[in-house]
C-alpha cells in the first residue's frame, strides 16, 4: 500500500513523515515522534486516554488517522507544561492532590481538564464531571481528579486577579 | 486493534467525492469525523479499500435556518451544531439531543451526516431526523436525490443510501407555531454512552389547551428510530392530562421488538421506552404551555 506524506505541528514543533494511511494519530505521536506521553488505551474511542488538542479542541487521537491530521496543529500532554520543566496549573494540582493512582488515564484527563479550564475558568462540579465524562479511570479515582480541577481553577483565578 | 491497509484520498469537492465513489465500485468509502467508522475499521468490521476524506470540503459545512427549514450540511461537526445559537432557537430539540451524543472529544470530530449515515440504533441524531421527518439530500454522479427519513433508515447500521452517493445536507423542518414544545429522554449505562432506550416528542398546543400536533419517536430499543403514529393518534385532540399520556404510552410495548444484549434485556428496554416516552411527552407539553422549569 502507498505511503502518504504528513506535515503536522505538535507542541509548536513542525514534523514531516511518510506514513501508511492506516496509522492512527496516537501511534504516530508515540512511534514516529517518540512523544510517548499520550497513552494508547482502548484503540476504539471509549477510554479517552489518548486525548490530545487538535486546532484548539480536544479529540481522541485513536479516532483520527495520522494522514487526516496533515496540516493541523496539536498539543499533547508534553506541551502543557513550560519548556523549563515547570508544571502547568492543572498538572501541578494533579501532583499536589495525587489525582492519579496507576496514572494510565492521566494524560487524557489532563488534556480534558486543561481544555475545560481554558473554556471555563470557574467550572461547577457538574461541569467538571461532564468534561471528564469521556475519560475512564479504571482505578475509579475520579474524586481527587475533580478536586484537583477545583484547586487549579482557584489558582488560575488567583493569578489572574 | 489496527485497521487493514487502505488507500487515502483527500477530496476537495463533492463532485470529486462522487467520482471516486463511482470509480471505487463499492470498495471506496467516505470518511468524515471517523468517530464510528474508525472503530469499525479497527475491529475489522469494515475494510474499505479506499477512504475518501471529506474534511477539507467547505461546501459540506454550515448551518442555515430559513423560515420553515433548518439546513445542516452533512460535514458540520456535532460540536458546532450544539453551540449554534440559531439551532438552539429554531431546532431546540436537536440541541438537547446533541448533549447526549458522545463526549466533547467525539463531538469535536463527529459530524451530523456521519451519524445519520452510520445509522447506529442508539443514535440520537437519527432519532431526531426520524421524529421531525428530516430530508436527506444525497449526490452521486447520476444526480441529486432527496430521501425522507422514513425511507432513509432501513435497519441497524443500514440506510437506503446507495454506494456511489454522498450525503450533502439534511433539511430539518422547523415548527413555527407559537405554542410548540419538545422533550427528549434517554437512559444509558453512563452519561453520554450509547442509549439503551431513548424517546423524543414535539408537540403543539392549540385552542382549549388541546394537543394540536404531536410527533413521537423512540430509538435505542429498535434497530432504527421509530415514529409511533398510533400513540400520536391517541394524543392528538386531547388535553394531555398525565392519565391520557399514560394510557397512550401503554400502546408502546406491542409496537416494539427490542433485542436483548449484555447491557439490558428486551423486556427492560420495552418498559423503559414507555417511561421515557411519557417523560418526553410531558416535557413537550409543559414547554408548549410555557410551564417547563
Amino acid at each position: 500500500m502507498s505511503k502518504n506524506s504528513v506535515h503536522i505541528t505538535v507542541n509548536g514543533t513542525a514534523y514531516k513523515r511518510e506514513i501508511e494511511p492506516r496509522l492512527t494519530l496516537v501511534d504516530f505521536l508515540r512511534d514516529e515522534l517518540d512523544l510517548t506521553g499520550t497513552h494508547v488505551g482502548c484503540e476504539h474511542g471509549v477510554c479517552g486516554a489518548c486525548s490530545v488538542i487538535m486546532d484548539g479542541r480536544p479529540v481522541r487521537s485513536c479516532l483520527i488517522y495520522a494522514v487526516m491530521a496533515d496540516g493541523h496543529d496539536f498539543v499533547t500532554v508534553e506541551g502543557l507544561g513550560s519548556k523549563d520543566g515547570s508544571l502547568s496549573p492543572i498538572q501541578d494540582a494533579f501532583w499536589e492532590n495525587h489525582a492519579m493512582q496507576c496514572g494510565y488515564c492521566t494524560p487524557g484527563m489532563l488534556i480534558a481538564c486543561h481544555h475545560l479550564l481554558e473554556e471555563n475558568p470557574d467550572p461547577t462540579e457538574e461541569e467538571i464531571r461532564e468534561a471528564i465524562g469521556g475519560n475512564l479511570c479504571r482505578c475509579t479515582g475520579y474524586q481527587q481528579i475533580v478536586e484537583a480541577v477545583k484547586i487549579a481553577a482557584r489558582k488560575i483565578q488567583g493569578v489572574n486577579l | 486493534m489496527k485497521a487493514a491497509s487502505f488507500d487515502y484520498i483527500r477530496a476537495k469537492s463533492i463532485d470529486e467525492v462522487c467520482l471516486v465513489l463511482n470509480q471505487g465500485d463499492g470498495e471506496a468509502q467516505i470518511i468524515a469525523g471517523g468517530q464510528t467508522l474508525i472503530p469499525l475499521m479497527a475491529m475489522r468490521m469494515s475494510r474499505p479499500q479506499t477512504l475518501v476524506d471529506i474534511n477539507d470540503i467547505e461546501e459540506l459545512r454550515g448551518i442555515e435556518c430559513a423560515e420553515k427549514v433548518a439546513t445542516i450540511k452533512a460535514g458540520t461537526r456535532q460540536a458546532d451544531v450544539l453551540s449554534s445559537i440559531e439551532i438552539r432557537n429554531y431546532l431546540p430539540i436537536l440541541s438537547e439531543a446533541l448533549e447526549h451524543v458522545g463526549h466533547t472529544q467525539t463531538r469535536n470530530r463527529g459530524t451530523i451526516g456521519g451519524s445519520l449515515v452510520a445509522a447506529d440504533p442508539s443514535s440520537e441524531i437519527c432519532l431526531i431526523a426520524q421524529l421531525l421527518d428530516a430530508t436527506m439530500i444525497a449526490k452521486s454522479t447520476a444526480g441529486t436525490r432527496s430521501i425522507p427519513a422514513k425511507q432513509f433508515f432501513e435497519s441497524a447500521m443500514v440506510t437506503s443510501l446507495k454506494g456511489g452517493e454522498c450525503l450533502m445536507e439534511i433539511e430539518f423542518p422547523i415548527w413555527d407555531q407559537k405554542h410548540t414544545g419538545f422533550g427528549f429522554h434517554e437512559t444509558s449505562i453512563r452519561d453520554s454512552d450509547y442509549a439503551l432506550a431513548a424517546a423524543s416528542a414535539q408537540i403543539v398546543i392549540g385552542g382549549g389547551n388541546k394537543c394540536e400536533r404531536v410527533h413521537l419517536a423512540v430509538g435505542g430499543a429498535t434497530p432504527s428510530p421509530l415514529r409511533l403514529n398510533e400513540v400520536e393518534t391517541a394524543l392528538v385532540g386531547t388535553v394531555l392530562h398525565d392519565s391520557v399520556i399514560d394510557d397512550a404510552v401503554s400502546l408502546i410495548p406491542r409496537l416494539l421488538e427490542p433485542q436483548s444484549d449484555v447491557h439490558a434485556s428486551a423486556e427492560y428496554r420495552r418498559r423503559v421506552t414507555c417511561v421515557l416516552a411519557a417523560r418526553a411527552i410531558r416535557d413537550a407539553r409543559n414547554r408548549a404551555q410555557g410551564k417547563f422549569s
